[in-house]
């Protein structure tokens, strides 16, 4: 079984998934779980965009 | 009669503590050949399930795409350090080993994401069966 997945969409399921564990391990109760698994998606997703901007701008 | 509710309090007391040390051996080991075994055993389900989830999806992920899985070895320091990030998987590393899955692709791009989905899945793993034994010995509710 082989799929082929793009880069964003590559990126986007790493960083829901990383998310997720840091979110549930680095937070004690349900409510801050989520917040924090939403913020760590949110750096990871504005990463993507910020690398994929600066990668841009060097090849022109 | 107070002697006795005193030694059946100490009694408990030391059974709670045999239970708690045992459950933070127990609970790291679980959690790492399965990976939300740790939580599930200290009836953390949904917690469990989502752990559970969010590794298998990056390991099979990661084999989807022809990604890599290290064997043993002792040659370039990358590649020793992949295979530790690909044990962290527990018993989902050794199946693919068994079924010689995840021999890798160098001719595709995302097959070398492939091999970062299955190292990550294994340090992911690490991070839950550590958090595991932190709910086991009452650091963590």
């Amino acid at each position: 079984m082989t799929f082929e997945l793009s880069h964003f969409t590559a990126a986007i399921v790493f960083a829901a998934c990383a998310s997720t564990v840091f979110g549930i391990t680095q937070r004690n109760h349900p409510r801050d779980m989520l917040r924090y698994g939403a913020y760590c998606f949110a750096l990871f997703v504005g990463g993507v965009f910020v690398a994929s901007w600066a990668m841009w701008l060097l090849k022109h | 009669m107070a002697n006795v509710q005193n030694t059946t309090a100490t009694g408990t007391a030391k059974t709670g503590t045999a239970t708690n040390s045992s459950m933070a051996i127990i609970a790291p080991i679980a959690g790492w050949l399965l990976p939300g075994l740790g939580h599930f055993i200290q009836r953390r389900w949904i917690r469990g399930l989502l752990l559970m989830l969010a590794v298998f999806i990056m390991f099979f992920a990661g084999l989807g795409m022809q990604g890599k899985v290290y064997g043993f070895n002792t040659g370039d320091l990358l590649d020793i350090l992949g295979f530790v990030g690909d044990i962290g998987s527990g018993l989902l590393y050794f199946i693919a080993r068994a079924m010689d899955w995840g021999a890798g692709n160098i001719q595709r791009a995302v097959a070398d994401y492939g091999t970062k989905y299955i190292v990550v899945a294994g340090l992911l793993n690490i991070i839950a069966a550590v958090d595991a034994h932190h709910i086991a010995i009452g650091k963590k509710q």
